[in-house]
Parts: C-alpha cells; sequence; structure tokens
C-alpha cells in the first residue's frame, strides 16, 4: 500500500471480486422463490388447413392464450421469455415439437396477460400427418436473470386436436 | 504513508468494501431491486477510495526518521572483500 497507483489496485481488484461473489449469491437467492404460474390456450378458430404445394400439410389457428406468471419473477430477473409450442406424435417420429408465438415480458406488471392471436410462426408438418391429428399446446418460458443461472420450465396442456378433412 | 499508515489503510479497505457489500445485497433484497443493490456499493466503493487512496496526513503519524546525510558520511560503509578464485588445476 505504499503508493497512489498501488492502493487504487488493491481497491478496484477486491471491490469486483466482492462484487461478483455477490452476484453469485444473488442468483442463488433466485432457488428461494417457488413460482406458481397457471396458464391456458383455447383456440379459437381454425382459419385453414391446407396441404402446401410441395406436399408438407399446414394449418393457420387462431388462439386465445392466457397466464399469469407474476411468481415467476424474483427481484434478480430481467425479463421472461415464453414461447407456445405444438407437439404432436407421428409414425416416423415419437415427437415433434412446432413453435408457434412467442414473446417477452420484461415485467412483473405485464406477466399477467391474455392475447388473441393467429400463430406468429406457420405450423407445417414434415410430411402429411396433421389430418385428425391430436397434439399438445405447451406452454415453455425461459426466466432471464439478471445475473446468473436462467430457469427454464413448461405447462403442458393437451386434449387439442385437428379436423379430419382439409378447410 | 508510513508502514502503520498502509497497514491501516488496507485493514479500513477491506473492512469498508465488506460491510458496504453486505449493507448493499441486504438493502437490494429487502427492496426487490437489483438496481439499488449496484447504487449501493458503487456509492460505497467510491466513499472507500475517498477515505483510502489519498496520502491523508492522518496515515502519517508515524513517520519514518531517516539518517541524516551529514550523519552518515561520519560511518563509512563497511567494505566487501572479494576473493578471487582460480580454476581448478589443470593436468
Amino acid at each position: 500500500m505504499h503508493s497512489f497507483g498501488y492502493r487504487l489496485n488493491g481497491l478496484l481488484t477486491f471491490a469486483v471480486t466482492i462484487l461478483a461473489l455477490m452476484c453469485v449469491i444473488a442468483s442463488l437467492s433466485d432457488n428461494l422463490n417457488i413460482p406458481s404460474p397457471s396458464a391456458e390456450i383455447q383456440i379459437m378458430n381454425i382459419n385453414w388447413f391446407q396441404k402446401q404445394p410441395k406436399g408438407s400439410d399446414e394449418v393457420s389457428l387462431r388462439v386465445n392464450i392466457s397466464a399469469d406468471l407474476q411468481s415467476l419473477f424474483t427481484w434478480n430477473t430481467k425479463q421472461v421469455f415464453i414461447f407456445v409450442a405444438a407437439e404432436y406424435e407421428t409414425r416416423k417420429n415419437s415427437l415433434n415439437q412446432v413453435s408457434l408465438w412467442d414473446a417477452i415480458i420484461p415485467a412483473k406488471e405485464r406477466a399477467k396477460f391474455w392475447i388473441r392471436s393467429s400463430n406468429k410462426y406457420r405450423f407445417v408438418d414434415h410430411g402429411k400427418n396433421l389430418r385428425g391429428k391430436e397434439f399438445n399446446l405447451t406452454l415453455h418460458w425461459h426466466v432471464m436473470p439478471k445475473t446468473g443461472k436462467m430457469f427454464a420450465d413448461k405447462i403442458v396442456m393437451s386434449g387439442y386436436s385437428l379436423p379430419e378433412e382439409y378447410i | 504513508m508510513d508502514w502503520q499508515g498502509q497497514k491501516l489503510v488496507e485493514q479500513i479497505m477491506q473492512i469498508m468494501l465488506l460491510v458496504f457489500a453486505v449493507t448493499a445485497f441486504v438493502a437490494g433484497y429487502v427492496l426487490g431491486s437489483f438496481q439499488m443493490m449496484v447504487l449501493v456499493y458503487a456509492g460505497g466503493v467510491t466513499l472507500t477510495g475517498l477515505i483510502t487512496i489519498p496520502n491523508w496526513p492522518f496515515f502519517n503519524r508515524h513517520p519514518l526518521n531517516w539518517l541524516d546525510p551529514s550523519e552518515a558520511e561520519k560511518h563509512p560503509k563497511p567494505q566487501v572483500t572479494v576473493i578471487s578464485k582460480k580454476k581448478g588445476s589443470k593436468k
């Protein structure tokens, strides 16, 4: 500690090291939060259900997504990324997942919402397997922290199905 | 800064930073605001810097007494005798 520069260096190094420790503890404190989210998705309308020119099935849906994700937010949460995926089984694949819609929730106040929208991303199959198909709609979320570990989880809602014939 | 001052500065620096770190974390956690934690901590680091980095006279209360030059000349430095070794004998 014999010179100005030496003391400045010592102070800054120690301060940054302690800051890193504080961030680790802040991230660990996220584990104390036990979230209790809820969500519901209704298919309001099937806009159309066609076979594409190159042969794959495609469907356009209008959905009503309502959710209460406020309990996911902690003091260390920057934003929550959510997306809705349709999951179904075909003869070739045991699990197909197609992302239909996503959003970023920047603050706790905006985490309780409902939205009516048609699918943001195209619901296309690899093949012609969608007629009469039963599928689940899963709401996935990623809780992105300000510092530290990201938590991801989902709610699976089952019981949806597509029409037997093209519309 | 003298030796005592340096030791004191190091202790003050470490303790203040730790105290501010704990205070900042608790403040941030209780208020639910990450920004509050960072602000309190940044303020604490600045305050610690202002107290410990400049060469305040407070840290120089036990100054070292260097020997006066005129006194040093009266006591000449001891001479170091150099013993030169020859290389090992050749055969």
